[in-house]
């Protein structure tokens, strides 16, 4: 009977925690939703910012988020696809694969506000691009490096390898094989990483702090060595500093829902495609 | 005494096991033999419940351990597990040191008792025909011993706990020829204070443990009867052919 | 024919160079963080703690030669007021800013660009024996003109990682210990993985194994929503909802603490937690499970004592990942700690982590200065701390392969 009881209260406390999680979603999200929606308007969201931030819109901010999860995206996807056909396809199981993945985990766990230091450090300073979308995109892509490594050595892996094989033995060499046969079907999955990335990008703010980012441009940037704006930066802004802390908490709100949905967008667009593409590998 | 009348098991839509009816008297050592897939192990599972486990399952008929149906809603499950012990195909001692293998049962159930515990490991592995092996390590980790080694404490485990019944899952089929003579020597001994049922897909195994023998055949119990009589004149045709060889 | 195919070798060879290239490129990134981070940091304990271009200056008489940063700044704020407190003579002492030269002089007997100023600095200073002048090095006075200089010491190592007192911006001596940020950020860090690890792994437990399959389709994207929502919408969240809450439930002056911040951290750290820890308990083999119900022990005895002990190097991998999440997280916890770089005394107080100030002053330090440098070197600490995550919960997983062999 002790236990029988025992076992009831345990996994009732269970149940309680998994549904006070949810509960904990749905008041972050109401909270930004409800306040939110109200800001929302064509004008917000294609307007500047105006009377020190307690009107108009944050179509700069939108548009610099725009560049930079591009830029970021320029310098990752290539660099990091590379380096996971290197790890997968060319590399073998020796050491030096087992060396490279622990440095890419260890770059994984380096702390967003150390990449912005870094990137201030490099890009800014040393080598003079200044507060720039180029600097910002650099860091950015540093930062989103191990993702896109991570996903797309698993997309490869995925390939079976029966396609490499029924290649080779064609006479086609071994970047042939990978180019027109592994790569191609790797694909989506590989997509789904990138897409996965760009929700991460969107929303990071610490590498943009000391690289990019500003307070508010008169006009949208327009070569990449301009400073932009950026969603969290600009959400940051709004709730922590600025003239009239009450008067710009609208704007803030509006300025969360839009980073939100976008990153939401973004997660929920690569979860479905996984889940598509399991499926189909599992009927195959 | 185990009694089982016109059971009929169901994996969702797909019926495993037909009509079975089957009586077995206590202390002595009872095989089900048959081709794979052919429900002796879903049938043994019923005896514990470990059925129950499944998603989507259906039983019809009574199943009786001592006059209990213990599939009535009054019957604790866990009580039964503990009455109803069962040691499966590949040994699976947990993480843990050889003595506290043995004594989980006794702690689950309740045993707070030092002396008590210690003595029920000693006596448990004795019975086992494992406490010589093993009585100068019993904190090292169980996974040091060898295969066959390993099974014979999972039967001191499940003998811990003092049950009536012993649930044999093909228990010698992953281990070397001398193992499996040790083991089927254990049954020997055990059938003195234990009703023992095993599931074998070894004839020669069935042969030389077990009373007597059932032969199951795609859900079907096809023929039950003394082993000497099923092996050396069996009844029906179809166990004839499985005996020597024909199928299977 | 044979030309296309010497060529169609050397693309394919200098694809596969730019390959391997590539696959070093991670490794090179670490270096390069490492070296960068390094070089200025460090440079923190080369220069003397005292603003650049400004140096200390004293009566030739007096005995006293050089002075500790945290002295100086004890002297200026003065909370020590006599030289034999320092070793020199039973004197109060005078403490002498560049702009009290005014109380002296007119802006004419300083000459044109005051040029006459180092001069007069010099008769101030041979007038007043218990002087202690704080100018510019390019007014100062040489040894001819009647002053000393007074050799302030480096920050050292000690000074940085035991000091109490973060006063990087202080003059004349700029303070930089970091233990404040140090306690601050493993008091947040606390908080978060004492509030989440349970509450994470009780929903590991359920997800994995009383939760039926309608649960899981619900439950997952949920986590998965919760681990993408940005840093800084939780900072803003705790900022106007989470923070006013505290604030009344325990009657507090400000809401922003050291505890909002580590129950933020802790909903941050979540998500990781469960899906590392639901993974370990999913991965534990049927068998055992099954010969635990089989001796009669229920299903929750089965978990604690059989499935979490299995699990336990991937729980352990769980815990140690959350606590690096919660340890590197910025801007949650700039907007929602307060702003205080002291050491607090209850985890109701407001406090600053190291990412927090790194983010908070980098702006403001000027490059290369010893703030810069000093930002930098909290930059090292935070590096090193999530490099030893990262191998700390590889070696804890790896540990597992063996144990179950």
């Amino acid at each position: 009977m002790n236990q029988k009881f025992k076992q009831k209260a345990a996994f009732f406390l269970f149940r309680l925690f998994s549904f006070f999680i949810v509960g904990i979603l749905i008041s972050i999200l109401g909270f930004i939703v409800i306040n939110g929606i109200s800001v929302i308007s064509w004008e917000f969201l294609t307007e500047s910012p105006t009377d020190g931030m307690t009107s108009g819109g944050i179509f700069p901010a939108i548009v610099g988020t725009f560049y930079l999860v591009i830029g970021s995206l320029i310098f990752a996807v290539p660099l990091g696809v590379m380096s996971a056909i290197y790890t997968t396809e060319y590399a073998g199981n020796g050491f030096i694969v087992r060396f490279i993945r622990m440095m890419t985990n260890n770059l994984a766990s380096v702390p967003s506000i150390v990449f912005g230091l870094f990137g201030m450090a490099l890009f800014v300073n040393k080598l003079e691009f200044g507060d720039s979308i180029l600097a910002g995109s650099l860091t950015l892509g540093l930062l989103t490096l191990p993702l896109i490594i991570r996903t797309s050595e698993e997309a490869l892996k995925a390939v079976p390898d029966s396609y490499r094989s029924g290649s080779l033995a064609l006479g086609a060499s071994k970047l042939q094989t990978i180019r027109k046969v592994v790569l191609p079907t790797a694909l989506p999955n590989i997509l789904t990483g990138v897409i996965l990335s760009i929700g991460r990008v969107s929303g990071e703010t610490a590498p943009i702090l000391f690289t990019v980012a500003a307070y508010f441009l008169p006009n949208l940037p327009q070569s990449i060595f301009d400073q932009a704006m950026a969603l969290p930066y600009h959400l940051y802004v709004l709730a922590t500093s600025g003239t009239d802390l009450e008067a710009s908490r609208p704007m803030a709100y509006g300025t969360a829902l839009v980073l939100i949905t976008i990153v939401l967008i973004f997660n929920l667009m690569a979860t479905f495609m996984r889940q598509r593409l399991n499926k189909k590998f599992k009927q195959n | 005494m185990i009694k089982v009348k016109d059971i009929n098991f169901y994996y969702g839509d797909f019926q495993a096991l037909k009509n079975i009816s089957i009586k077995i008297k206590p202390n002595t050592v009872t095989a089900f033999i048959g081709p794979s897939g052919c429900g002796k192990s879903t049938f043994l599972r019923l005896f514990n419940r470990m059925n129950d486990l499944i998603p989507d399952t259906r039983l019809e008929g009574e199943c009786l351990i001592d006059g209990k149906n213990i599939y009535s809603n009054s019957v604790d499950v866990d009580k039964l597990r503990k009455n109803v012990g069962m040691v499966f195909q590949k040994p699976n001692p947990f993480p843990k040191s050889i003595f506290e293998n043995v004594a989980y049962g006794l702690r689950v159930n309740g045993t707070k008792d030092k002396k008590k515990i210690a003595q029920r490991v000693e006596e448990s592995l004795v019975s086992a025909a494992l406490w010589d092996e093993v009585k100068d390590k019993l904190n090292k980790s169980a996974f040091e011993l060898s295969g066959g080694q390993q099974q014979r404490l999972c039967i001191a485990r499940a003998l811990a706990v003092n049950p009536s019944v012993l649930l044999m899952d093909e228990p010698a089929s992953a281990l070397d020829p001398i193992s499996t003579s040790k083991i089927e020597e254990l049954i020997h001994q055990l059938k003195e204070n234990y009703t023992i049922v095993i599931v074998t897909h070894n004839m020669q195994q069935a042969a030389r443990v077990s009373d007597k023998t059932g032969f199951f055949m795609l859900g079907e119990l096809i023929e039950y009867s003394e082993t000497k009589k099923m092996f050396l004149n069996p009844e029906k045709e179809t166990t004839q052919n499985y005996i020597t060889g024909r199928f299977g | 024919m044979a030309q296309k195919n010497l060529l169609g070798k050397i693309t394919e060879k200098l694809t596969e160079s730019l390959l391997t290239l590539s696959g070093a490129l991670t490794t090179i990134a670490i270096l390069f963080i490492t070296i960068f981070l390094f070089k200025e940091g460090f440079g923190l304990f080369k220069s003397p703690a005292i603003e650049d271009g400004y140096g200390l200056y004293v009566h030739p008489e007096n005995p006293v030669n050089q002075l500790h940063p945290l002295d100086v700044k004890n002297m200026y704020d003065e909370e020590i007021i006599n030289w034999n407190e320092l070793g020199g003579a039973n004197q109060e002492i005078m403490v002498f800013r560049i702009d009290d030269v005014f109380d002296y002089y007119t802006d004419e007997d300083l000459g044109e660009n005051y040029s006459l100023l180092p001069e007069k600095l010099g008769y101030i200073i041979s007038d007043h024996k218990n002087i202690i002048a704080y100018v510019p090095e390019e007014f100062a006075p040489s040894v001819t003109q009647g002053a000393k200089k007074v050799k302030v010491h480096n920050t050292t190592l000690s000074d940085f990682f035991l000091g109490k007192e973060w006063l990087p911006t202080a003059t004349p001596s700029p303070l930089f210990g970091a233990l404040p940020l140090i306690l601050g950020t493993l008091l947040v860090s606390l908080i978060a993985i004492v509030l989440a690890l349970p509450l994470g792994l009780g929903v590991a437990v359920y997800l994995s194994e009383l939760a039926d399959e309608r649960m899981r389709k619900f439950l997952k994207p949920v986590i998965e929503l919760l681990a993408g929502i940005p840093s800084v919408v939780y900072g803003f969240f705790g900022l106007v909802v989470v923070a006013p809450l505290v604030q009344k439930a325990f009657n507090l002056p400000v809401g922003e603490t050291a505890f909002t911040g580590g129950l933020i951290l802790a909903i941050m750290a979540l998500p990781t937690i469960i899906s590392v820890a639901e993974d370990a308990i999913r991965n534990t083999p049927t068998a055992m499970r099954e010969a635990s119900l089989a001796l009669g022990a229920t299903q929750w005895q089965t978990i604690y004592k059989v499935v979490i002990p299995y699990a336990g190097s991937g729980i352990s991998a769980a815990a140690v990942l959350g606590i690096g999440r919660a340890v590197g997280e910025t801007m949650a916890v700039l907007m929602i700690t307060g702003n205080a770089a002291v050491i607090p005394s209850t985890i109701f107080e407001p406090v600053r982590t190291i990412p927090a100030t790194i983010a908070a002053e980098l702006g403001e330090a000027p490059s290369g200065g010893q703030h810069f440098q000093s930002l930098f070197l909290l930059g090292c600490i935070l590096f090193l701390i999530s490099m030893i995550i990262s191998i700390v919960s590889e070696m804890i997983s790896k540990k597992k392969t063996y144990k179950s062999l």
